[in-house]
């Protein structure tokens, strides 16, 4: 119990590496800087694996979570802090600093840190000669921290804190090269676009705590299973849906991938880490752990369905086409996604964590892969400059096959017990409903091992199209590079292992492991599925392992398909090849290769980029429209009136002035100062004078009485 | 010898008066001007007093001091009224303040 008693620490491993980059990174020597950050990576996975084994003796298989509250980070703990429900009770206002560990992020914890280990060794190989090294790795343990934080926290608000913070280091990353200008903007898209993801999600955690009346996963998800709330429920709909939204952004489901492709002009191990094997799931992740709150909106776990069957089909179209390495490998990402969301959709949780946890093994190993190709050819990406590699940098060309028979679904690769399980999954579940997107899934699948075996090919077999100057310089990669290469192609191999299914006489270990997590939502999904299927008048139970093997023995042929198709393609293709599709079909080549044309789409009706004349188009178009009816029409309104209240109260001075001032007022005044003008004269201000008229009055009436 | 009478007193007091009306009316320093007021009002002080001997009645001389009470509070006022005006135009002739014309 000692590690997990202290399992806030796992996340303060790479915290402190970051810290201790941020202060003095610049001074430290390079030696000095991979001894401090890769070495706070090391001892977070050592730690988590303790972890994990501390866990595992804590819940006995029960798959209880464990819980540990550090302080109360918002409210007053006491509860005293309230506020109103939507149904107007009150609940007490708290977040916790607080952690959470259940086999769901038992399984995050292991290949993040694990994985995240391996991608830092590598880096210390692939970013030898690169300037800011300390910068880099700075970032890479500050993105560790986040993710680890997102990962164990206990409450949505918590989560969003490392949420944001992965955001930010992937912005960051993504603008590492920052003298670059697309790198720059690239990393604005991200952050841009993620943004509008987050809103989303916070408006749906905001909106279950409204709802259900706390942050904690643990309070919600007893909430939603307590029975109280129907299946559904519309505020619950929303709720999921905006959560989803959230996940759309973080996890690039369609409409807001389009920033995970351009996310490629980071370094190779930031497109491996950051956009391939963890950040990008942390959408799956929180759908996942949402469950209890998504079983309940059917309607959300549709749009999660389609959309992620849909995003899945779309990105691996573009991928077909591309020929920079990384963005073929970025597609592929975005589809892969896709089958995990479509997973998740259908129900099937466990299904698309599994895919999560095989994927990031062998789409990490691919990304490696495509970095090592990348420094053999002194930075070339371009595989239209590439071919013939596989006798010259024989180790990156090994395990590079390895992930594609991976991701392409081959027994007994990993891809194909996750990729399968998701198939089978969409096929059965509740009862054949979603059986349209098992046909989109299993087109899926056979572009996938197409674009796979095509990047291969190109890359690897087909006559060399490289320069002179630059085949000089091929060399196969440091052993820091190799060797993690090596390990991940291991777990490509083994990781499926870990859940062989039972029509193929295994126990799917990693099933029963999530099992707890997911058991009361396969419960209330089964109860779904068969009223829909009596509802659709089916039988129950038609599906039998015959279907199953039905189903695999078909994915083994898109794989086999797709290959085959590839091989004939590109197994040959000298200097001045031709794309097939661009042969058969021009025009959609030119739809795919300008990826659906969604970038300039959004530029016409979202960014503002796009003018006819001098008026803008799109959102931002009516944003200066209506700004242009603001200040022209509601504001010269306005200012017409105020120029008729002027003119009326200059008019009224005039009056006033002229008129009542000047002849009312001042008009008698000047009347009485003209009539008394003589009267004045008599007063001429000399004291004596007035005396002397007194004195002379007296004299006279004296005068007169003596006379008299 | 001939006995005082009170016509004796009567062209004291006329000559007395008409010396303060021709200094109230020809000197133009204000003091001057108020201590010839105080002449005018002593000329009438000594007919009243006259009066009163020839009717050999007190009233006439009780008027007397109340008009000396009355002419020393003017003198106060008065001298009053003049430092104050004083502080303002630095003058006290009499031609020079005839602020209250119009």
């Amino acid at each position: 119990m000692l590690f997990l008693n202290h399992i806030y620490l796992i996340p303060l491993f790479p915290a402190f590496g970051a810290a201790m980059m941020f202060f003095f990174g610049r001074r430290l020597q390079k030696n000095t800087v991979n001894a401090v950050c890769v070495g706070v990576i090391v001892l977070a996975f050592v730690f988590a694996c303790f972890t994990v084994v501390d866990y595992n003796h804590f819940a006995h298989g029960t798959g209880r979570p464990f819980y540990k509250i550090v302080y109360t980070w918002l409210g007053t703990g006491d509860g005293h802090l309230a506020f109103a429900k939507k149904d107007g009770t009150l609940a007490a206002f708290n977040v916790d600093a607080g952690f959470l560990l259940d086999p769901l992020n038992c399984i995050w914890l292991l290949f993040v840190t694990g994985v995240g280990m391996l991608i830092h060794i590598y880096s210390t190989g692939y970013m030898a000669h690169e300037g800011g090294y300390y910068r880099f790795f700075g970032y890479m343990n500050l993105f560790m921290f986040s993710m680890l934080t997102l990962i164990l926290a206990n409450n949505y608000m918590m989560l969003f804190v490392g949420w944001e913070g992965v955001g930010l280091c992937s912005y960051l990353l993504i603008g590492f090269y920052f003298h670059r200008h697309s790198a720059t903007t690239a990393a604005n898209k991200a952050f841009i676009v993620n943004r509008i993801g987050d809103a989303g999600f916070i408006l749906g955690a905001l909106t279950l705590v409204w709802y259900l009346g706390s942050f904690r996963f643990i309070d919600i998800n007893a909430a939603a299973r307590s029975g109280h709330f129907a299946i559904g429920d519309p505020v619950l709909t929303v709720a999921a849906l905006l959560l989803f939204v959230g996940a759309c952004g973080k996890s690039a489901q369609i409409p807001l991938y389009v920033w995970l492709p351009d996310a490629m002009e980071g370094p190779t191990p930031v497109s491996a880490l950051i956009h391939a094997a963890t950040m990008v799931t942390a959408g799956v992740y929180m759908v996942a752990r949402s469950n209890a709150v998504f079983v309940l909106a059917p309607t959300a776990m549709k749009t999660v369905a389609i959309v992620g069957a849909l995003t899945a089909v779309f990105a691996a179209s573009i991928g077909l086409v591309q020929n920079d390495i990384k963005r073929v490998l970025a597609y592929s990402t975005v589809s892969q996604l896709g089958y995990m969301f479509l997973a998740l959709g259908v129900g099937a949780f466990a299904a698309g964590v599994f895919h999560v946890f095989t994927h990031a093994f062998f789409k990490a190993l691919l990304f490696l892969g495509s970095g090592s190709v990348i420094h053999a050819l002194s930075g070339e990406q371009d595989m239209r400059n590439m071919g013939d590699l596989r006798r010259r940098i024989p180790t990156t060309y090994r395990t590079m096959l390895i992930a594609t028979l991976a991701i392409a679904g081959v027994f007994p690769f990993a891809g194909f017990f996750s990729k399968d399980e998701i198939l089978w999954q969409t096929w059965a579940s509740e009862g054949g409903a979603y059986r349209i997107l098992w046909f989109v899934g299993y087109g899926t699948a056979l572009m996938t091992a197409f674009y796979m075996f095509r990047l291969m090919y190109l890359t690897f077999f087909s006559p060399s199209r490289m320069s002179h100057e630059v085949e000089h310089h091929v060399h196969e990669s440091p052993k820091s590079m190799t060797v993690p290469l090596v390990i991940l192609a291991i777990c490509s191999i083994g990781a499926g292992w870990l859940s062989w299914p039972h029509s193929l006489g295994g126990s799917a270990h990693f099933e029963k492991f999530l099992e707890p997590v997911f058991a009361r939502e396969a419960v209330v999904l089964a109860e779904e599925g068969k009223s829909a299927q009596l509802a659709a008048g089916e039988k129950e139970a038609e599906h039998t392992d015959k279907t199953e093997y039905l189903l695999m023995f078909l994915s083994l042929g898109a794989a086999a398909v797709g290959w085959g198709m590839a091989r004939r393609s590109y197994m040959n293709a000298g200097k001045d090849y031709v794309e097939p599709i661009a042969a058969k079909a021009p025009p959609l080549y030119n739809v795919l290769y300008n990826k659906w044309f969604v970038d300039e789409g959004y530029d016409y009706v979202f960014t503002g980029r796009r003018k006819i004349g001098k008026i803008r188009l799109g959102a931002m178009g009516a944003g200066e429209a209506s700004s242009w009816f603001d200040a022209k029409i509601i504001d010269g309104a306005v200012n017409d009136v105020g120029w008729v209240t002027r003119a009326v109260a200059t008019l009224s001075t005039w009056w006033d002035k002229w008129i009542i001032d000047g002849v009312g007022v001042n008009g008698p005044a000047i009347l009485a100062r003209m009539l008394s003008y003589p009267a004045r004269l008599f007063e001429w201000g000399l004291v004596q004078w007035y005396a002397l008229v007194m004195v002379a009055g007296l004299l006279g009436f004296g005068v007169y009485y003596v006379w008299k | 010898m001939v006995p005082i009478t009170t016509f004796h007193y009567l062209v004291v007091a006329a000559a007395l008066f008409v010396l303060g009306v021709v200094g109230v009316l020809t000197r133009r320093n204000v003091v001057i001007v108020l201590m010839s007021i105080e002449l005018i009002l002593n000329a009438v002080n000594l007919n009243l007093v006259a009066f009163s001997r020839m009717w050999g009645n007190l009233h006439g001389q009780v008027f007397s001091i109340f008009v000396t009470v009355d002419a020393a509070a003017e003198a106060a006022v008065g001298l009053g009224i003049l430092i104050a005006f004083f502080r303002n135009k630095e003058t006290i002739n009499v031609d020079e303040i005839d602020l209250l014309k119009w």
